[in-house]
């Protein structure tokens, strides 16, 4: 009996049976799925974090002071208090090291924020005019504070666009404006362009220059953060390593300060998410198992069922192997049509989802291979023992079944 | 002289019952020459079934030998049976046996796939052989969409198709009423007369009657050899059914 003979009569069998070949199938149908949705979301979400920490700028290496706790390379709180202060971005800033495009510092502080009547709390931020550029966050209307404006340590301030909602009625309304930072009266020169970094909203943030914040607000010399960008992806390594040897020699302590590469971050987000889907993938693994069960169960059932069938094949001439094969087709494309209708559920499933909560679905072929190759298998795997029953029945004993 | 189509010399099985030995062959030996009609009757237990079972190699026997167009067939393993199986022997059942989900056509020649003859070849074949028991009208019905004596006769078909060399029919009118029963005994008979040996297993005298030769069995063993001097014409009774018939209609 050739394939394509076998193959004809599972499709039948399987036909005459519609209600019960389905729910056989559901087991399969519900995993593949359930792994086609599960990874598809995965990296796509993956994919989004990923853009979207890219889109904070690229090729950056940050300093903190102290020891950096958590995972590596996650800019989690520090302690080892303050050490880095303005003078080290002074110093690195004329050093002139090369492959260093930018560098600015970052100072965070909550104050609050006031016009007139309105007035929000917020993240005020002290940096230097080149974090536009290193963050890839552009100002919308007006423009960012400059060198001399640093120098001088000038009352300036640019508004995040929820601040500066929040206290006007438009941005452009913002422009010239004279507004209470904490306890300071700066004017407003600039409103930012609407972003999101993916976790928080960038616009309820307020910039002003490190300068003005250290002189006029806050008092103190110490820096929060350093972020240093270079030309290339290439210069990282190569930037890290003299980083590590500046701050040394200044701070005398390898535990006075933390560098942060921003391909460190991005592998241990990619192996975080990489747990997380695998993880996932393998909970709906069992569904498969369950399936796999479901589908042994019923071919047990079906050979029981068929036991005159098998013996009357065996009576005109069908050798054990025939009927081995017969069943075990049977089962392979039940579960092989399972995976089919699982897949096309799975690719439906993960699209709406995705529709509902904005996280991207990546279908990836690879994933659609795989979870087909696993559904046949798992129907040749859990079919072979039943068809082998079905083979090892006496044909006598099986023509007077009743 | 032609060699007999079967031969079996001093048959034994012996069914082991946990302690219990059962005899159900007893040293059985007969020659059957191709053509003939042999109806081998006995009552229940006699062992009538036992000996179907080996002459169809369904079934291997404890003891003795038996050639089957002069080969040896009662050594050979589960494979090569189920080839000689498909080859050289038709079976016949009382239950039909006919698969339900297809049709008269692909039931004739699921024989010929388990052959690996062609599909067309085939399908030639397997219409030719349902012409041959009068069913060329009926080669797309499904089994229940026939009487029970149609059902018969696509089995007989079946059993013919591979052109085998004996054809087994194992109580082929069991089921069936005195009418449909003298039916197929007739395309039986038919057969027979074309050159096709048949071997008939039955416990009724009326049915058996119908073969030129019937082995007597019990307990076993076969007891007598009886040679049919006049058998029974099936056309004949078939005739005198309907003029009874055309009798009570009147």
């Amino acid at each position: 009996m050739n394939l394509s003979e076998t193959l004809h009569s599972a499709i039948a069998s399987i036909l005459s049976n519609k209600l019960r070949s389905f729910l056989t199938m559901l087991g399969i149908i519900i995993g593949v799925a359930a792994v086609i949705a599960m990874t598809s979301l995965g990296e796509g979400t993956t994919e989004e974090i990923v853009g979207q920490i890219g889109s904070l700028g690229s090729n950056q290496i940050t300093i903190i002071p102290g020891r950096s706790r958590g995972m590596p390379g996650m800019p989690v709180a520090s302690r080892g208090g303050n050490m880095l202060e303005w003078k080290h971005y002074l110093q690195l800033q004329n050093f002139g090291f090369p492959g260093i495009k930018n560098i600015i510092v970052e100072n965070t502080t909550s104050f609050a924020v006031t016009h007139g009547r309105e007035s929000v709390r917020t993240r005020v931020v002290g940096t230097t005019p080149q974090y536009p550029e290193v963050r890839n966050f552009k100002v919308d209307t007006g423009r960012f504070f400059d060198q001399k404006e640093l120098d001088n340590a000038e009352r300036v301030t640019v508004l995040g666009r929820t601040v500066a909602q929040d206290l006007f009625s438009s941005p452009e309304e913002a422009l010239g404006k004279k507004i209470r930072v904490g306890r300071i009266t700066a004017t407003v020169i600039g409103v930012m362009e609407a972003k999101s970094s993916g976790i928080q909203d960038l616009g309820e943030q307020v910039f002003i220059p490190i300068t003005t914040m250290q002189k006029r607000l806050t008092g103190s010399k110490y820096i929060q953060s350093m972020t240093v960008q270079t030309e290339t992806e290439e210069d990282l390594d190569f930037v890290v390593q003299f980083l590590e040897t500046f701050f040394i020699n200044r701070l005398k302590d390898p535990e006075k300060f933390s560098i942060i590469n921003q391909q460190d971050i991005l592998d241990t987000i990619n192996q975080v998410t990489g747990t997380m889907t695998l993880f996932l993938t393998a909970i709906t693994g069992i569904s498969l198992l369950v399936g796999g069960i479901g589908i042994m169960n019923i071919m047990l059932v079906s050979v029981t069922e068929r036991t005159r069938e098998i013996g009357l094949r065996k009576a005109i001439g069908a050798r054990p192997f025939d009927i081995l094969i017969q069943f075990v087709i049977e089962s392979s494309l039940l579960s092989a049509l399972g995976g089919i209708i699982g897949i096309i559920l799975g690719i439906a499933g993960s699209r709406v989802i995705s529709k509902f909560t904005s996280y991207p679905a990546i279908i990836s072929v690879e994933a659609i291979i795989i979870a087909f190759s696993i559904s046949v298998g798992i129907g040749l795997f859990f079919g072979i023992y039943p068809a082998r029953r079905a083979s090892q029945l006496d044909p006598i004993a099986a023509l007077r079944y009743e | 002289m032609n060699q007999p189509v079967i031969k079996v010399e001093d048959l034994w099985k012996i069914y082991q019952l946990g302690e219990v030995q059962v005899e159900a062959l007893r040293g059985v030996s007969f020659e059957i020459e191709e053509g003939e009609f042999v109806a081998v009757m006995g009552p229940s237990g006699s062992g009538k079934s036992t000996l179907m079972n080996i002459l169809g190699c369904l079934d291997r026997p404890t003891r003795g030998r038996y050639f089957l167009d002069g080969q040896e067939v009662s050594q050979l393993n589960e494979n090569q049976l189920a080839q000689i199986r498909n080859k050289k022997i038709g079976f016949i059942f009382q239950s039909f046996n006919l698969l339900p989900r297809l049709t008269a056509l692909q039931n004739v020649e699921l024989p010929l796939i388990y052959a690996g003859v062609p599909p067309q070849k085939r399908k030639e074949q397997a219409i030719k052989s349902l012409e041959a028991v009068g069913l060329g009208d009926r080669t797309h019905h499904y089994p229940n969409q026939l009487s029970g004596g149609q059902q018969q006769r696509v089995a007989i078909a079946r059993a013919l198709v591979n052109n085998p060399s004996i054809i087994l029919a194992d109580e082929p009118t069991g089921n069936l009423d005195t009418r449909s029963s003298e039916e197929i005994m007739h395309i039986l008979q038919e057969l027979n007369r074309e050159g096709k040996t048949i071997i008939l297993v039955t416990h009724e005298r009326d049915i058996a009657s119908h073969a030129r030769r019937i082995l007597h069995f019990r307990d076993g063993q076969l007891v007598d050899n009886e040679t049919v001097e006049q058998p029974v014409e099936a056309l004949e009774i078939l005739k005198e059914l309907e003029e009874e018939e055309v009798v009570e209609s009147v």
